[in-house]
């Protein structure tokens, strides 16, 4: 039986405080933590049936055109080659992100460089690696713009996108102090630690496909459009994914190629994508040109916002970097506009990159913000406070709970904020200056259809089932802890079964929705299955305690699989969003507060501490909840100091397409950091009052950072990363005006 | 990676003879060879492992090893081509007399890494140019004739000394640095039984038109062994700029073995990393700084030596002023009060 | 090429191409899937192992250069039954979220911490005299060649320091 539920409004019942388990929230331990920690959990790579061939794929040399001639021969006739795969319904790129349409097929046009073309599948993978290099297709080239400030690069201006309120002009003309200013964010990789791979065997016609994926159900769609097959001959399985970040959304080329190449030669495939793949192929977070107009009276108030962005996609593509996204609600201002371009080049697919957005707008948003608080002369964080909205503009919405000025204030409390010199170079150890930044962080808060399975067993345990995903998110616990808690049994009598499409259609992993939806579905079956428990009982469900196995109501205490009748007990949970979502604006907060010192120098920046406080929900498990608030927290240092795909100017293909040259923070970037989250009640969301946090962290992460530097050393870099050429140049500038 | 016929050998004499043949590559940490030949960058038809044999001995030498004639006094050092670089770094004599060496080498690479990477091997990195690694590019290093696509491309991590229009590539290496400003000399065995001894000054080759070429390693030939005269110097800095904490190349490097007496430089040896095709060092910059007091001046002018016939390639060009502001605050450092002797 | 691996302290005979790496052997061919595969050019560290007790980049070693030396991957280390020390360490301080890049790190740390304990220096140590001690910079600055892209670095270092403080209590 199914219990269902759409999101319509506030759920005020608040059910799980009155639960008496005492799991949820606390900070219990991965179930899968032995697994992982033993390199027992098995990933996509890790399953090596036997007679599996391996494929690699080969990948366009030309950044546009098509392969007008394969030259498969010679390659054929190499030492342990079985197949070139040359199917029409290869596909050039991933598939969007959480939408079920497939990629474009037809990889023999090119439109990227390092696109697949071809897949060469061997005995071994060494033997495939080598004859796909030999792979030496001819094109016909095309010319292509690759630069996405080619003046020749067509441009969209997706009407949905672009926002206009009041006449932001006029504020400007009349206000008493305006930054005008524009920045630049660099194009980035997720770079999970595990690369994208599919293993593919056919029985018959139905296909098993292990893969590297964060929505299954998503996949299954978009790989039985790009197979053209029916999506019921296909299961995907995933039970443990090495990292997503967005990366992983959609099916990857090597998806659909590994599945063609199993049918074609009547043997299980697995294609694992090389690093250089994983970098120059699968996707990347769009750079971004953003300009920012701000107008406000000499007492820090608001008065207009401009907020102009140029991102880019290949031609065709529907996602656009949502640099805007909480520009919409974040600050009051009476006079607004929103300009958003998508320039359509020749380079890797842009898609979703972890908090795609608030990451780049509001972390360029918040860096603005530093600048007018300086030109005002005004304490940065009491910028913010005068700026916070009582509903949100434009719209007049009711914020479901808006806890920016709660996290502003406590975080620079707990950080020593009034210790900052307001002034530039102002401290100085040794060769180092030292500075302080802030930034506020928000991210919106959004919520998928989800369903679950919960088996309750007589004797006292359960089983949770979804074809939901654990990507390092911690899905199997708090899944763990929700039934756990509601089903009143200790966490090892239950079980988490995850990432499979036999299993009932979750919401998947991607913008920090997945452990509220389909936490929500797993808590609605339970939700049914106490309710059945109270009816044996002869009690109210509200007035139903479970304990340790046992039903408590009144003076009566018995075990559950009495109750049961011996016999096993099964229901759904399925979750809809509903109206809930227009009548009020649900969002995540927080503040960040960075601590750097920029060598005087060589401009290079070390952070030496680093403090966020954030409001999300009820926490479902404190800490993981911390441990993805510290991840966010570090992909905002090396969004600030490390991070930049480089592409090439002449032909777009990624320069840097290595984890030695593509800098991800290593272990030294990163001093101890602290996180606080405050408790936050917000009944829209969800009956659990729970809400995303993987993507909360990085969000304005950057901006405190750079915002430090400038404090540190007076140069202000308006370019992501803050490498030290840039900060070097900004000392030598600030040197020679010294000098006269 | 192309197939290759591999052979272990037990001796140097078999290694010699078996990298007699045409394609033939000595193989012992691999760290940088099994890089590149799996991007097929380097093709050897005939791999020759030498992990085995007997020359990953540290041992202390007579002063006369006739490497260099520094006026310190005692013994040199004999580093075995085979030693990791984790326990040169860690070796007691080299923390002690030669901690320029040792900070150099805890500056590169990975703790993994410099466990598997050989003193000979570091010395035979090639360059991390990106156009380089990337078969599908130019590169007149890696195919002669072909073009050079960091030129017009993206080459931030590029040289500003040293370089041609042929290339434009440094070397990546922070040992080979600190080596080159202690004056080290290479022992090379060639197949037949010769035994040569060349300072490191001579050993790399600017790329010119022949890229390709790095060394003056002649077919077949291995190095045995580094060898080290007593320092020159006992105020030793190794400072590495790089865009992140740890386990990042050098942008810019600085290696420097100074003397002191009586408020004076008695002693300069500085060899940089980063900013050329091989460690760079120069005699103009160092006999202007001999003899002289420290000060923000006479840094300045050495940086100005140092640095005359430096060109940007455009995103490189911050290397210029880099180069400059490291070399002055790792001079000052070295010339400090508080520099530890 | 014939060759024979000791991993874990069982010997596998195994037929391999000569351009088979150590990291494809132990997991294609010996079938121990723990030592992962994240890059394949010794720049992530996940697949960390030990050899002769250092610890090395297994993608970036031939394994037919391995004849006769003593390898340990992460599944000799401990069982999910029987977890090292840093193992459930790792558990208790959420030193890790997706997994991926975990057997490299606690392979690296088991040797790391060896590498402290025989005084070798770091790039951050103020003095190469030693004593090599684990505090926090010395942990990340040597464990930095191994990459988390969760970036669990801070409960990464939490957990060695669990294990280094209860080495150092029982020393």
């Amino acid at each position: 039986m199914t219990r269902h539920l759409k999101l319509d409004g506030p759920d005020t019942s608040r059910r799980l405080d009155g639960m008496a388990q005492g799991v949820l929230g606390r900070g219990e331990p991965r179930p899968e933590g032995a697994l992982k920690v033993t390199g027992r959990a098995l990933y996509t790579g890790d399953r090596q049936p036997a007679g599996a061939a391996h494929g690699a794929l080969v990948r366009a040399t030309i950044t546009r055109g098509r392969v007008t001639a394969l030259n498969a021969a010679p390659v054929l006739a190499m030492p342990g080659v079985l197949a070139v795969i040359d199917d029409p319904r290869l596909v050039r790129h991933s598939g969007p992100g959480g939408q079920p349409n497939p990629p474009e097929a037809d990889a023999r046009s090119v439109v990227y460089h390092g696109q697949p073309v071809a897949l060469v599948v061997a005995e071994t993978p060494e033997q495939a690696r080598h004859a796909a290099r030999a792979l030496r297709p001819d094109y016909a080239p095309e010319d292509a713009v690759t630069d996405p400030e080619d003046p020749r690069a067509p441009v969209d201006l997706p009407e949905k996108k672009q926002a206009s309120t009041g006449d932001l002009d006029s504020a400007i003309e009349t206000a008493d102090v305006v930054i005008d200013r524009s920045y630049r964010t660099a194009s980035m990789s997720a770079a999970a630690m595990e690369p994208h791979a599919t293993l593919a065997e056919w029985e018959g016609d139905r296909l098993t496909l292990h893969g590297t994926l964060q929505m299954l159900a998503v996949a299954r769609a978009q790989l039985a459009a790009a197979l053209q097959i029916g999506e019921d001959r296909i299961r995907i399985l995933a039970p443990h994914v090495g990292g997503g970040f967005g990366s992983k959304l959609g099916i990857t080329p090597e998806t659909v190629a590994a599945a063609i190449a199993a049918r074609q030669i009547g043997r299980p495939v697995y294609v694992v994508c090389a690093r250089p793949e994983a970098l120059e192929m699968v996707s990347r977070r769009s750079e971004t040109l953003q300009r920012i107009r701000l107008a406000a009276d000499e007492s820090g108030r608001l008065t207009g916002i401009g907020h102009e962005s140029l991102v880019s996609n290949l031609p065709g593509q529907s996602f656009s970097e949502p640099v805007q996204q909480a520009t919409h609600f974040t600050y009051e201002a009476a006079h607004r506009r929103i300009v958003h371009r998508v320039a359509r080049v020749h380079r890797m697919m842009a898609g979703p990159v972890r908090a795609p957005g608030e990451a780049v707008g509001a972390t360029v948003f918040e860096c603005a913000m530093d600048e007018l608080a300086d030109r005002l002369g005004l304490c940065p964080v009491a910028l913010r406070l005068r700026n916070i909205p009582k509903a949100e503009p434009v719209s007049g919405r009711p914020y479901s709970s808006n806890m920016l000025a709660a996290c502003l204030t406590e975080g620079a409390r707990r950080f020593g904020w009034d210790e900052r010199h307001a002034a530039p170079r102002a401290r100085r150890e040794g060769e180092w200056w030292i500075g302080m930044g802030m930034a506020s962080a928000v991210r919106v808060n959004l919520v998928m259809e989800a369903k679950a399975r919960v088996t309750l067993h007589p004797e006292a345990t359960a089983l949770v089932e979804t074809d939901m995903t654990d990507i390092g998110t911690g899905s199997y616990a708090v899944l763990t802890q929700i039934a756990a808690e509601l089903l009143g049994l200790p966490m090892q009598a239950v079980a988490t079964v995850l990432g499979d499409t036999e299993l009932p259609k979750s919401s998947g992993s991607g913008g920090s929705f997945g452990a509220a939806s389909t936490g929500t579905a797993v808590y609605l079956a339970c939700m049914e299955l106490r309710s059945r428990l109270a009816e044996a009982m002869g009690c109210p469900e509200p007035d139903l305690t479970l304990k340790d196995g046992h039903a408590i109501h009144a003076n009566t205490r018995r075990p559950i699989g009495e109750l049961m009748g011996r016999a096993l007990m099964q229901a759904e949970g399925h979750v809809t969003p509903g109206d809930a979502t227009g009548k009020v604006r649900q969002a995540t907060w927080g503040a960040h507060f960075a601590e750097v010192a920029v060598n005087a120098a060589t401009g290079e920046t070390r952070l030496r501490r680093m403090q966020g406080t954030f409001a999300a929900g009820r926490i479902l498990n404190a800490q993981t909840a911390r441990s993805q608030l510290l991840g966010g927290m570090i992909w905002g240092i090396g969004m600030a100091l490390t991070e930049e795909l480089v592409h090439d100017a002449r032909d777009g293909h990624v320069v840097n397409r290595d984890l030695a040259e593509y800098h991800l923070p290593v272990n030294a970037d990163v001093p101890a950091l602290e996180v606080h989250l405050l408790e936050e009640t917000d009944d829209w969301a969800t009956p659990m009052q729970a809400k995303g946090i993987g993507e909360l962290g990085i969000c304005g992460a950057g901006a405190a950072i750079l915002n430090a530097i400038h404090n540190a050393c007076g140069v202000r870099v308006r370019s992501f990363p803050a490498t030290l050429d840039k900060v070097l140049a900004g000392l030598e500038q600030a040197e020679a005006e010294a000098a006269g | 990676m192309t197939p290759f016929e591999y052979i272990r050998a037990g001796s140097c004499d078999e290694a010699l003879a078996a990298a007699g043949a045409p394609g033939s590559a000595f193989i012992a940490g691999g760290t940088n060879l099994l890089d590149l030949m799996k991007h097929e960058v380097m093709t050897p038809a005939r791999l020759v492992d030498i992990s085995r044999l007997d020359l990953a001995g540290i041992a202390p030498t007579d002063a006369g090893t006739g490497a260099g004639t520094g006026a310190g006094t005692g013994a040199g050092l004999r580093i075995g081509a085979l030693v990791p670089n984790s326990e040169l770094a860690a070796d007691p004599l080299v923390r002690r007399r030669w901690p320029l060496l040792s900070r150099a080498l805890l500056a590169g690479a990975s703790g993994q890494l410099r466990n598997k990477a050989t003193t000979g091997g570091n010395l035979l990195q090639r360059t991390r140019c990106y156009y380089f690694y990337d078969t599908a590019m130019p590169c007149n290093k890696r195919q002669p004739g072909s073009g050079c696509a960091a030129r017009e491309g993206f080459n931030r991590i590029h040289a500003i000394l040293g370089a041609s229009d042929a290339c434009i590539a440094t070397h990546p290496s922070d040992m080979a640095v600190a080596l080159r400003a202690l004056s080290a000399e290479v022992e090379l065995l060639a197949p037949g039984g010769g035994r040569r001894q060349v300072p490191l000054a001579g050993f790399y080759r600017l790329p010119g038109e022949t890229p390709q070429i790095e060394t003056v390693l002649e077919p077949g030939e291995m190095i045995a062994a580094v060898l080290l005269p007593p320092p020159e110097g006992d105020r030793q800095i190794y400072r590495k700029v790089r865009d992140r904490a740890s386990y990042a190349f050098a942008l810019v490097s600085v290696a420097a073995c100074l003397r002191m007496e009586a408020g004076r430089i008695a002693a300069a040896a500085l060899a940089f990393g980063g900013l050329a095709p091989m460690p760079w060092r120069s005699a103009k910059v160092e006999a202007a700084l001999i003899g002289e007091a420290p000060s923000p001046a006479l840094f300045d002018h050495a940086a100005d030596l140092l640095l005359a016939e430096a060109r940007g390639q455009g995103h490189n060009d911050f290397k210029i002023p880099l180069a400059r502001r490291t070399l002055a605050a790792v001079l000052a450092e070295a010339c400090s009060e508080e520099m530890p002797a | 090429m014939h060759v024979t691996l000791k991993i874990n302290d069982s010997a596998h005979d195994l037929t391999l191409d000569p351009r088979t790496t150590l990291l494809d052997a132990i997991r294609l061919h010996a079938g121990l899937t723990g030592t992962k595969k994240g890059c394949d050019h010794g720049q992530c560290g996940a697949c960390t192992v030990l050899v002769n007790g250092r610890r090395i980049n297994a993608c970036l070693s031939l394994a037919v250069m391995h004849e006769g030396d003593e390898i340990t991957t992460i599944e000799g280390l401990g069982s999910p039954d029987a977890l090292s020390p840093l193992q459930a360490a790792f558990v208790e301080t959420d030193g890790f979220q997706c997994g991926y890049c975990t057997p490299g790190q606690i392979c690296s740390a088991t040797a790391m911490l060896e590498e402290i304990r025989a005084g070798w220096p770091s790039h951050v140590s103020a003095s190469l005299d030693g004593p090599a001690l684990p505090t926090e910079a010395e942990i990340a600055e040597r464990m930095s060649g191994n990459l988390c892209r969760c970036s669990a670095y801070p409960n990464i270092v939490a957990a060695i320091r669990l294990v280094a403080a209860a080495r150092e209590d029982a020393a």
